[in-house]
């Protein structure tokens, strides 16, 4: 442990840190451009130069291990002389066109030009330009303000595992490009827009819209997969305008994937914002009496088992624990949270949770993924297994399809015979997980969203069984405890999924699952059908039933819909969400529904009300304590209990077919994103490869 | 004055053969195997008694160097990388050991390697001297075909290879770590140091960098002993070095002298004078384009040694002498070179990229005195602004003529400003020759 003074104060900082790290740990303000925390130093900036003592000139502090007895001054005339010299380097050639930049209010150049800049400048020469690039539809470049930190570069290489970004040329000629003017090939791309400290890579959704300080800002959780991302959304009264990551070390670290940052324009697109009945054939507008009056009337005289209900992939727990509670009391068992009818939910709740948790990846020492993309399912899990894949001795193989995951992998096979090979231990692949110390599976919905979901679901815990992923915890010598280890894992692409499983949100006795409630729907058995935001599911099969669909956009439910109740977003709402490694999170609303929607707790509280079962809560916190009352697990937010282990799955024969990802396009998968205008765009470029013709004068 | 006996390189000019046969006349090969029977420590002391600084510009003690690489290989490989990069506007000397001395560098090669136990030695060629790089890799190739290198060198048992790679052409593949960083097959840009490449140099091992002369005078320094290389020269200065001598002189040539030469013997003996005289001398650039230019009330007594040139606020640098008489225009001249630089500048970090390009502007004003005085003072801290702050020392290099320029020859600058303020040519209309 080095100790080291920084401007008169003593600090020790932990073996291996730099002396930017001591001087930050000595509460120095240390100036700087191109270091950052997650990604390799550069040292190219020149802005973090600080005086070392007996050192003949400055040192660039971010890259500069720290020793023992450093004397270090970061405001002395030689750092400040530094620094301030630098500073007007980078100024000489950079546009100062503030005003008109998208930068401006949150731009780390021009936060430090008021810290260290000069008040004017000496430079009379004519400024640099340098021509934009086109990097797709994500990422607007004005390239004359670039300050070269090659922070972009290192991140879409290190991070996003992409080769798209370089520096081309030398000296002032020298710019950031995508080389061959293409699109940053990858899911986390709009990332760099984050991390450039200037304005050269800006938002190109967001070019132009809103200043930072005109934007209320809401910490929330995404829904786009089952993640879990942490978001800050940024509304200017009731439209939001942007959505920007939240540093949560365990799930997103600092990151979010293209489609959490972009889809949010989907929310002002084909929204329902009020009350529809369908009459005559065509939905026509109703009031929100009129619509109960329908569902009312509707019900009157079903019994229970003729009802039934579907919950979707982005609802919040409150909305699914009310539409549970009103089933319950309707009598009905048919209800059910799997649109894409994955064969999870039965058993201990290890059997559907993400059990090694995504910082756990960090730990793992082999990974077997079946039937999973986890670049298109869940991106910040791939970043997370790239990180891990980076340090080295880290063997992967994959069950499945052979796709670029941005690492190495060893293809095993196609589908279930090779799962079946491993499983028994035949497979060579099954001795590599063996002689790991930390193995895990992650299991995707492509190998559990089957006929024989339940067989590949038993398999895969065999194979966690047999290749030593599931360590329990013991106690050492000493009495502490060594923490167990759990390398089963389930990758969910829903947001709402695992809320939906730990409350049960699954038939009852005798009940009819998604597949049941279609059949019987088609064969009239089931003459209700409740679409809580259950889009993914085949609408056209839902025969002569009564349709009830409650949601935010008129996509594939509210078509087939006989009434409509509008709801509320998820950035409209308060509400609780659970992700794949089963964590409770709580999501802040941005501003209030559209129209007459509203938050979808209150309408099924007030459906209740209509056809004669009244909830038995009248507001939100209220709800909650019912639902952490009856499943404890929404208790705690934001922390993970280890579930316990046990049987699940079911053996069974398999179908040869091979497993192939739910997901074909990354960009649209649910109703916000599909009817966002950036994804769609985003879906020309990057999945039907379409380049839009250059013009020679767009970006 | 250097005599005869005391050259090492004594087929600089080319008048002999080259080859393998003609090397070993000249006597090189001759005993490698008995050098090679010390131990490496013995002969990094012996380098290090020598006094045998760099040859390359910075004058760093080699036998120094040579220890800082870890004293046992353990799980990666030694590397021996020899800087054949010459660019620096002035010198030519490592050209005329490449093409006319090859067998004296692979010898070194061959000793020097073995003295950092490194299993290969890289040499990277500037790649415009192709001719060059064809006359080393002959040389080379003869030295496997006589085993002296490869398996079993020189029957010592110890394997070692010897790799000639040409660069593209950037001057900034001459700092020692863009050099293993295009000799890796990326981008040539330098790296931070720390780590120096010592620790982590070629492919993350164990790597010295050494300038083609620094490795080729190894193998006669230690057969004719280090004392008699620290004999030579002056104090901390030892040894013979190849100067090469250009510009406003009669007989512009590449010579070996002692180290410590006074400069106008240097050029008088040697360069056969300047042209018109030595009182028609204006300014030597002492030591390649990066050095501060020296006036010649300077020149008239300064030594040619790292230590006296650093005394008069320049540098020894490569030794490459550039020679301008009265008939020169300073500033031009300098603002040419700052051009180089800024054209060379690798664009990595901020004040050399912005920097350099800053300078040539104003540089460029300053020729035709289209500037204020001030404005000479702010091209002064531009300078310092840069100098000391960059990753590697492009930054120096691009900052020290402009300094050497403003702090001999202000009044120049100043009266062209004036001149041109006052409505007057700047420069005298030519004069048609007698």
């Amino acid at each position: 442990m080095p100790k080291l003074t920084v401007d008169g104060i003593e600090v020790e900082v932990p073996a291996g840190s730099t002396v930017l790290q001591a001087c930050e740990a000595a509460g120095a303000e240390v100036p700087r451009f191109c270091y950052h925390d997650r990604l390799s130093v550069a040292g190219n900036c020149r802005m973090c130069l600080v005086e070392m003592e007996k050192a003949p000139k400055p040192i660039a502090s971010c890259a500069f291990p720290a020793g023992d007895g450093m004397v270090i001054h970061t405001k002395s005339e030689v750092a400040r002389k530094a620094q301030k010299g630098t500073m007007e380097f980078l100024l000489i050639n950079h546009p100062l066109d503030c005003p008109i930049c998208d930068q401006g209010g949150e731009c780390d150049l021009q936060d430090q030009a008021m810290a260290y800049g000069w008040h004017s400048s000496r430079y009379t020469e004519n400024k640099r330009a340098v021509t934009d690039k086109n990097m797709g539809p994500l990422v607007k470049t004005i390239m004359t303000r670039c300050i070269h930190c090659t922070r972009c570069v290192r991140f879409s290489t290190e991070i996003a595992g992409v080769t798209d970004m370089g520096m081309l040329n030398r000296g002032e000629n020298a710019e950031i490009t995508t080389y061959l003017e293409k699109a940053i090939d990858s899911e986390l791309s709009a990332n760099v827009i984050d991390l450039c400290p200037v304005g050269a890579l800006t938002s190109k959704p967001y070019a132009f819209v809103s200043r930072p300080w005109e934007l209320k800002k809401t910490e929330s959780v995404d829904v786009m997969d089952a993640v879990g991302s942490n978001i800050r959304v940024d509304a200017r009264g009731r439209e939001v305008l942007r959505v920007l990551p939240r540093l949560h070390e365990d799930i997103n670290e600092e990151w979010i994937s293209d489609k959490t940052r972009y889809a949010c324009d989907g929310l002002k697109r084909q929204r329902l914002d009020r009350p529809y009945v369908r009459k005559d054939g065509k939905l026509q507008p109703a009031s929100w009496p009129e619509a109960f009056a329908a569902v009312a009337e509707r019900m009157n005289g079903l019994k229970g088992a003729e009802m039934a209900a579907i919950a979707g992939d982005t609802m919040d727990a409150e909305a699914m624990y009310a539409l549970k509670r009103l089933m319950t009391a309707l009598g009905s068992p048919n209800i059910d949270c799997r649109q894409d009818g994955a064969a999870i939910g039965e058993g201990p709740r290890s059997g559907w949770l993400f059990n090694t948790t995504i910082a756990g990846i960090e730990d793992a020492d082999a990974l077997l993924l079946v039937g999973t993309n986890p670049r298109w399912e869940a991106a910040l899990v791939n970043a997370r297994i790239r990180k891990r894949w980076l340090r080295g001795n880290f063997p992967i193989g994959v069950i499945g399809q052979q796709l670029d995951l941005t690492y190495d992998y060893e293809h095993l096979g196609a589908g279930t015979q090779t799962l079946a090979e491993v499983a028994d231990g035949s497979h060579k692949f099954a001795e590599v997980l063996k002689a790991a110390r930390k193995p895990m599976i992650v299991v995707g919905m492509g190998a559990l969203a089957r006929k024989d979901g339940a067989a590949v679901l038993a398999a895969a815990r065999a194979i966690a069984e047999n290749c030593g992923m599931i360590q329990p915890a013991t106690r050492d010598e000493d009495g502490e405890t060594v923490p167990g280890w759990n390398g089963f894992n389930v990758l969910h692409t829903a947001a709402a999924r695992v809320a939906g499983l730990d409350m049960g949100f699954v038939p009852g006795k005798g009940g009819a699952d998604v597949a049941g409630i279609l059949d019987g729907a088609k064969a009239g058995k089931i003459k209700l059908v409740y679409l809580l935001g259950a889009d993914e599911i085949d609408t056209t099969a839902l025969g002569d039933a009564f349709v009830v669909y409650q949601g935010h956009h008129g996509d594939n439910g509210a078509h087939r819909a006989d009434v409509v109740l509008p709801g509320a977003a998820y950035t409209e709402k308060d509400g609780l969400y659970v992700n794949t490694e089963g964590r409770v999170q709580e999501g802040f609303a941005a501003g209030f529904p559209l129209g007459e929607a509203r938050e979808d707790w209150k309408i099924l509280r007030a459906l209740s009300e209509a056809v004669g079962h009244k909830l038995p809560f009248d507001d939100l916190a209220a709800l909650r304590q019912a639902l952490r009352g009856d499943h404890d697990t929404f208790a705690a937010i934001d922390t993970i209990e280890p579930a316990a282990w046990g049987e699940f799955g079911k053996a069974g024969a398999f179908d040869d077919a091979p497993f192939a990802s739910p997901i074909g396009n990354f960009y649209m998968t649910d109703p916000i994103s599909r009817a966002s205008k950036t994804m769609a765009e985003c879906t020309e470029v990057f999945v039907l490869r379409r380049q839009p013709a250059a013009t020679g004068t767009h970006g | 004055m250097l005599k005869d006996e005391d050259r090492i390189f004594t087929n600089v000019y080319g008048w002999f053969d080259a080859g393998l046969a003609g090397a070993r006349k000249r006597g090189d090969w001759s005993n490698t195997k008995e050098l090679l029977s010390k131990s490496p420590e013995d002969i990094v002391e012996a380098v290090k008694a020598s006094g045998l600084r760099g040859r390359g510009g910075a004058g760093f003690p080699t036998g120094l160097k040579w220890s800082f690489m870890p004293k046992e290989v353990k799980d990666k490989p030694h590397y021996l990388v020899v800087n054949a990069d010459e660019s620096e506007p002035g010198t030519c000397k490592d050209r005329d050991i490449l093409r006319h001395e090859p067998h004296k560098l692979v010898e070194g090669c061959l000793i020097g390697g073995y003295a950092m136990r490194a299993k290969a030695a890289y040499i990277y060629v500037r790649g415009e001297f192709y001719n060059e790089a064809m006359a080393l890799q002959k040389a080379v190739d003869e030295a496997y075909d006589a085993g002296l290198i490869g398996k079993n060198a020189c029957g010592t048992g110890y394997d070692f290879d010897v790799y000639v790679h040409r660069g593209a052409g950037a001057y900034i593949c001459g700092e020692e770590t863009a050099l293993i960083e295009s000799l890796e097959g990326k981008k040539g840009q330098p790296r931070l140091k720390p780590p120096f490449p010592a620790g982590v140099g070629l492919y993350g091992c164990p790597t010295t960098v050494n300038n083609v002369e620094s490795v080729a005078v190894v193998p006669t320094i230690l057969r004719r002993g280090a004392e008699w290389f620290a004999g030579l020269g002056r104090p901390k200065n030892s040894g013979t070095k190849l100067f090469c001598i250009s510009g406003h002189v009669n007989n512009p040539c590449n010579v070996e002298e002692e180290l410590g030469i006074p400069l106008r013997e240097l050029i008088d003996k040697h360069a056969g004078g300047v042209i018109g005289g030595w009182d028609n001398l204006l300014a030597v650039i002492p030591g390649g384009s990066s050095v501060p230019v020296l006036p010649k009330t300077i020149c008239d007594d300064v030594l040619m040694d790292f230590d006296s040139l650093r005394e008069v606020r320049s540098g020894l640098g490569t030794a490459a002498v550039i020679v301008m008489n009265k008939s020169t225009d300073i500033v031009k001249a300098i603002a040419r070179l700052s051009y180089f630089y800024k054209h060379e500048s690798c664009g990595q970090c901020t004040p050399c990229r912005e920097g350099a390009g800053w300078m040539w502007r104003v540089m460029e004003r300053m020729v035709r005195g289209e500037a204020d005085i001030d404005e000479i003072d702010v091209l002064e801290e531009v300078t310092r602004q840069i100098e000391g702050h960059t990753i590697c020392a492009l930054g120096d290099a691009a900052a020290w003529p402009v300094q050497g320029l403003i702090r001999h020859f202000r009044p120049e600058m100043e009266r062209r400003i004036n001149a041109r303020k006052a409505g007057k040519p700047v420069m005298p209309t030519a004069q048609a020759a007698e």
